[in-house]
């Protein structure tokens, strides 16, 4: 009986104050959406992370004719030098795990291959080289491999492609921590909304209270209603921003950069539904919480 | 049942207390007026009977309770056993007759075969059998008074308040009032009536006790009392100065009519 009392305050809260009910909905929404890009744009760094510290490898480059690479002193690398790079690389094991050697022909081939569609594509043969790929096992490692192989005769530069990788992993990881940043001012504003709104319905709803007080209501019977109220709007809110999370992983990262960039790993929904139970909870508490500090100090007994 | 002891409340910022020292014992199923002028203290007093505000010295005990010792979350179980009336009825404008009642019933989470069998109970008992559908603005000021003490006495609790339950009703209507009140109070409630309508507390010769800047000032035995004993209006006869021409002020309204001259003035002070 009484928690069907209970179900209908709650339903004839949240119909008597629509308007206040839906800016809960739509802030939570937005801040939760953000939220979960931010921590999306996190899982999708540590993606690429797994999948490229992987495949990094660090690249000796040869000589060849006419380069602007002083220790070649513009002379290609001899055999003898070739062998001696590769017999260093050999006695560096298990530092490194495998040495494969690219001609000039091989590397050009496979950039034009990459680049098929792009303007890049017509670069000349002479600006590459002989080169030896070298796999790490452990890619945090390449110092010891670049302190060995350089101003060795004949090898003109060593090459960490984890540099460049770390760059551009830095530029996403900032992204998402903007988002999230961003994302935690809209908790911030979302949080006030929620604790004006329910100064707003307890001053709406004083009489009710204030009867409900004089018979000697509990505490919990006052105030629940109220409680449920916003946490029902708030849930509502963070689960639309699920919906679009989910929308914007599935059809935006799945269905779209996934089939154009193939080579790299990318997150999936599987992301989002980890992610979600922790949002919807987190809002859960929140919301909750920020009711009844609120309705302490505007609902006295 | 209600027991003061040298209880005293004094309001923040204020200078004098609202009740002071006030010792007085009201026992089970006594029918009491609290008399006195505006701020004599009658409306705190029984504020503090429920404990809508705190004593600030002497003991007070209600229904078996200290309440200077009683926990915050123990008030509401005080508060279910007093019913409370009041002045301006506060009925829910939005709920009919029925619902109002009832709503004292399911707020304290009473199964619904109660509520049905309890809510005509009691409306029949203040007279209002038949009226369960009109809503408060359909009734008169007597009628939704009644609908407050049906509400404060559905519960049967074993005190009950009323704070001028009288003061926005005629005279006879207010008899009548006073007269279910009795009822209620011969079924063995304790009741509690704040008032300042002497011609009902002549007629009904019951305990009252009298309340004058907060202090006790008597406490008459049933029967012994009349208005006579009650300080009449002190006649205020000092001359009231005669009217000083006032400058006209600005209205604050754009309506095209010319600003007086004195409003310039005054907003350069």
């Amino acid at each position: 009986m009484r928690l069907q009392f209970l179900l209908g305050e709650i339903g004839n809260g949240l119909r008597r104050n629509l308007s206040m009910a839906l800016s809960v909905v739509i802030v939570t929404m937005i801040s939760m959406y953000l939220l979960g890009l931010g921590l999306m744009g996190q899982r999708q760094v540590d993606t690429m992370k797994d999948y490229w510290y992987d495949r990094v490898q660090v690249t000796v480059l040869l000589c060849a004719e006419k380069t602007r690479y002083t220790n070649c002193a513009g002379e290609p690398t001899t055999d003898a030098q070739r062998t001696a790079i590769r017999a260093e690389l050999d006695a560096l094991k298990p530092t490194v795990a495998e040495v494969f050697y690219e001609s000039r022909d091989e590397a050009f081939d496979r950039f034009k291959q990459t680049y098929q569609n792009s303007p890049l594509a017509r670069a000349g043969e002479s600006y590459f080289a002989d080169s030896y790929r070298v796999n790490l096992n452990d890619a945090s490692k390449f110092d010891v491999v670049a302190s060995s192989i350089k101003g060795m005769p004949g090898a003109a530069d060593v090459q960490d492609q984890k540099k460049l990788l770390e760059k551009f992993f830095t530029f996403m990881n900032t992204i998402s921590w903007a988002a999230i940043a961003l994302s935690s001012l809209m908790v911030l504003a979302a949080v006030m909304l929620i604790s004006t709104t329910i100064r707003q319905t307890a001053f709406s709803r004083r009489r009710e209270t204030g009867i409900m007080r004089l018979v000697g209501a509990s505490n919990f019977t006052i105030r629940f209603p109220f409680v449920m109220e916003t946490v029902i709007a708030s849930v509502l809110g963070a689960s639309l921003a699920m919906g679009m999370l989910w929308a914007t992983v599935r059809y935006g990262v799945v269905g779209f950069l996934s089939e154009t960039l193939t080579d790299t790993a990318f997150i999936g929904v599987a992301d989002v539904v980890y992610v979600a139970p922790f949002i919807i909870g987190g809002v859960v508490v929140l919301a909750s919480a920020t009711s009844w500090v609120t309705l302490r100090r505007y609902l006295r007994v | 049942m209600i027991l003061f002891e040298n209880v005293t409340k004094t309001y923040p910022k204020s200078h004098r207390p609202a009740v002071n020292g006030v010792s007085l014992e009201i026992g089970r199923g006594e029918f009491v007026f609290v008399v006195g002028t505006s701020g004599s203290g009658k409306s705190t007093m029984l504020q503090l009977i429920m404990k809508e505000q705190d004593a600030t010295g002497g003991r007070l005990s209600v229904a078996g309770r200290e309440l200077d010792r009683l926990p915050d979350r123990k008030v509401p179980s005080l508060r279910r056993q007093i019913g409370c009336v009041f002045q301006d009825f506060r009925l829910l404008p939005n709920k009919t007759v029925h619902q109002n009642v009832a709503y004292a019933l399911q707020v304290l989470g009473a199964p619904r075969s109660r509520i049905r069998s309890t809510v005509p109970e009691v409306l029949d008992l203040v007279g209002l059998a038949g009226m369960e559908k009109r809503f408060p603005h359909q009734l008169s000021g007597g009628e939704q008074q009644r609908v407050a003490i049906a509400r404060a006495f559905v519960n049967r609790p074993p005190i009950l308040l009323a704070d001028e339950p009288t003061g926005n009703l005629d005279p006879g209507i207010s008899l009548e009032i006073v007269q279910l009140l009795d009822r209620i109070n011969r079924t063995g409630t304790t009741v509690v009536m704040a008032t300042h309508d002497f011609a009902t507390v002549d007629a009904m010769r019951k305990r009252v006790i009298r309340l004058d800047k907060g202090v006790l000032v008597g406490d008459v035995e049933a029967g012994d009392y009349t208005t006579g004993s009650i300080p009449r209006i002190e006649l205020d006869d000092r001359p009231i100065p005669a009217r000083v021409a006032e400058p006209a002020v600005a209205d604050g309204y754009d309506d095209g009519a010319p600003e007086p001259q004195a409003a310039v003035q005054g907003s350069g002070r």
